[in-house]
């Protein structure tokens, strides 16, 4: 028996595959955004589009306010809008219309309105954009009630989750790091997590965390890029004889409570690995999910977290990699995690 | 552009938006009333002027009085499918189009039978069935209706989105921005302006540098229509060609129209920006009563008649009020329902 070629596909690809195929199946779906159409996105998030659905993807005006407003009013109203923010950091701009708005009217109605909608983004820094254009935000998404949110490591889980992105009937926050799209203008980190992207469509289900790679010393959990640099970490951490576990929850709302917690439980260690800021945000919500499981959770060493220290993004390259988590700040932690003994 | 005095209501029309302005009304001066009970002293706590969450009415309350006429005139030309976006103040827009009394009154009041289930309250009314929805924040239903016009475009359904808002909306950016996409979409969306003259306490000639909002229209390739008096005829007119225009695929139209705002901001503001004599004075040209008059002088109505309309108008409010003071507060697990719909398309 031969096996049959893996189709392999860059991330965005990936992403723009699922878009497409979700395009076809279903007339109501939309796509709107800045620079989504003849550009085909600034980070080719939608590349191609426009020539396949001349009639359902539209350029917008630079108004963030106005697409996500539009976007909200379009999906109470018998669409299903994709709605870009080209960069997350943009979200400053609407966040009223996706906190207050989107985020509050089905709850607000009882239920009954449904808002089948997605908001797209880019995140992540690591290229010298500085504080405005490098943030990744997952934990404000996260943090507010109303609004699923999606932040895929690599172009398998980007492809399906986007299909169950845009077949949700509920407001999903879908972000990709510009460095793990795979376009030829950024540098990457050298690994695959999974790169197959079956031709078909698949859709993945929300709240179901992806073990990437098993161990038995201690728990890292990343997202999105710090996925991959947690991936290239364990390798590293197996050359000095550290067995890693590395978690990609895929998806904080809903959360794999339940798969994070049955690892830390196997391993006993907790390092959270977050390019988000570090107060207030996913790496405190994923320690504070162990501490509340202390009376079943026998832990070996205090949790430790990885993510930006309370600091905007710096521009110089010189400081943008002292905060940004990095593979070497995680190898770092791990090691020095082991030694660690509780009090 | 003046107004359209071509668009004349019929004589059902016309006495459709007077019944409706008296149900609006009505609605209005019961919930102000019953609006304080359990708020004030004796029954408050000790150095309280009034305790602004406690009583069957919780929360704030901003009520539209005064303001009929431009949700008559506007919606008398909606269509069930068509959808109105609305703002805090919206109970005139959400009766004229038609949002089930009963539920609404029982949303006011907290309670489960309402149509949020109690979570929404007066600023945030969703009735789906006829395509209304609302928001507490200003300026905020202003691009949700350009959604909603672009999805009526693209759908081709024929429908059309009214945004209704304040002058004082006009000053947010989502006005702006919004009304550039459905000038330069040419979308079946109607804005309704309405100049109460304050933005909570702040009037017109301080906050806002065009004398006429109307004029903004300019700026965004659509037609701005001022309707200079608070009258439904005439609102009836320029809505009504905005409307057709909208239908038509022709775009969207900007419609200023003054109306009076006989409340406070919210029920218990003192006011004290008020000048003295303002509300009385605007009371003395009523708009309800001016049309009452004009109506029964142009032999549409008679004195028993219009008795009776308020006699009705009178029942239906109480009814609706009734019905939300024996409905029953939601369960506690009802707090936990309803972030997300429950279902999922596939």
């Amino acid at each position: 028996m031969t096996e049959a070629k893996v189709r392999t596909q860059a991330f965005f690809q990936a992403m723009v595959e699922g878009i497409q195929q979700e395009m076809e199946r279903d007339p109501r779906v939309i796509v709107m955004g800045e620079d989504v159409g003849k550009m085909g996105g600034v980070f080719q998030s939608t590349a191609g589009l426009l020539k396949r659905f001349p009639d359902r993807v539209l350029d917008t005006p630079i108004s963030e306010t106005g697409i996500m407003g539009a976007a909200l009013g379009a999906a109470a109203s018998g669409l299903r809008p994709v709605a870009e923010l080209m960069f997350v950091d943009f979200m400053g701009v609407c966040f009223g219309q996706i906190m207050n708005e989107i985020g509050k009217a089905t709850y607000m109605s009882g239920g009954s309105l449904k808002l089948p909608l997605v908001i797209t983004a880019s995140t992540g820094g690591g290229f010298s954009d500085a504080g405005q254009h490098s943030q990744t935000l997952h934990g404000l998404f996260a943090h507010v009630p109303g609004l699923k949110v999606v932040a895929p490591s690599n172009p398998h889980d980007a492809k399906g989750l986007m299909i169950t992105a845009i077949r949700d009937d509920n407001p999903v926050v879908y972000l990709f790091h510009k460095a793990i799209l795979g376009l030829p203008v950024m540098s990457y980190v050298d690994v695959t997590i999974d790169d197959a992207v079956p031709a078909e469509p698949y859709a993945i289900p929300f709240g179901r965390a992806r073990i990437v790679r098993e161990g038995s010393d201690l728990t890292i959990v990343g997202l999105s890029q710090t996925v991959q640099k947690a991936a290239v970490a364990a390798q590293r951490l197996a050359e000095q004889g550290i067995s890693a576990e590395v978690i990609d929850p895929r998806t904080l709302v809903p959360l794999d409570v339940d798969t994070i917690v049955a690892s830390v439980g196997r391993t006993g260690r907790l390092l959270v690995v977050d390019e988000d800021y570090l107060n207030f945000g996913m790496s405190g919500e994923l320690a504070a999910l162990i501490a509340e499981r202390l009376d079943s959770i026998r832990l070996k060493a205090p949790v430790r977290r990885l993510g930006i220290p309370g600091v905007s993004i710096p521009y110089s390259p010189a400081l943008e990699k002292v905060v940004i988590p990095q593979v070497d700040h995680i190898v770092q932690a791990a090691a020095a995690l082991m030694s660690l003994k509780l009090a | 552009m003046t107004t359209d005095h071509q668009m004349k209501p019929t004589a059902e029309q016309r006495l459709w938006m007077y019944e409706t302005m008296w149900l609006i009304r009505t609605f209005e001066d019961t919930l102000a009333i019953a609006y304080f009970e359990g708020k004030l002293p004796p029954k408050i706590q000790p150095r309280l002027a009034f305790d602004l969450g406690a009583g069957p009415i919780p929360g704030e309350m901003h009520l539209a009085a005064g303001q009929e006429a431009a949700a008559v005139g506007s919606c008398a030309h909606l269509r069930r499918e068509d959808s109105v976006w609305g703002t805090h103040r919206a109970h005139h827009f959400a009766i004229a189009k038609g949002v089930d009394l009963d539920r609404m009154a029982a949303e006011i009041f907290g309670k489960v039978t309402g149509l949020g289930r109690g979570k929404g309250g007066h600023m945030h009314l969703f009735d789906t069935n006829v395509h209304f929805a609302c928001s507490g924040i200003v300026g905020a239903g202003i691009p949700q209706a350009v959604g909603a016009g672009l999805a009526c475009k693209k759908l081709g359904n024929g429908a059309v989105a009214l945004a209704e808002f304040g002058e004082g909306a006009s000053n947010q950016g989502s006005f702006h921005e919004a009304l550039n996409m459905a000038g330069l979409w040419k979308l079946p969306c109607v804005f309704v302006c309405q100049d109460n003259n304050y933005g909570i306490s702040v009037n017109k000639a301080a906050s806002t540098a065009v004398e006429s909002i109307a004029t903004r229209a300019a700026g965004y390739g659509m037609p701005g229509v001022r309707v200079a008096e608070n009258d439904a005829d005439q609102v009836f007119a320029a809505v009504g060609a905005a409307v057709a225009r909208a239908r038509a695929g022709d775009g969207p139209t900007l419609i200023e129209v003054k109306v009076d705002r006989f409340y406070g901001h919210f029920q218990g503001d003192p006011e004290t920006y008020r000048p003295k004599g303002e509300v009385e004075s605007l009371k003395k040209k009523d708009a309800l009563k001016a049309y009452e008059a004009r109506l029964i002088a142009e032999g549409l109505l008679d004195d028993a008649r219009a008795k009776d309309i308020r006699a009705r108008a009178k029942a239906r409010v109480d009814a609706a009020i009734a019905f939300a003071r024996q409905s029953e507060y939601p369960p506690a697990d009802e707090a936990f329902r309803h972030v997300f719909v429950e279902t999922t398309s596939a």
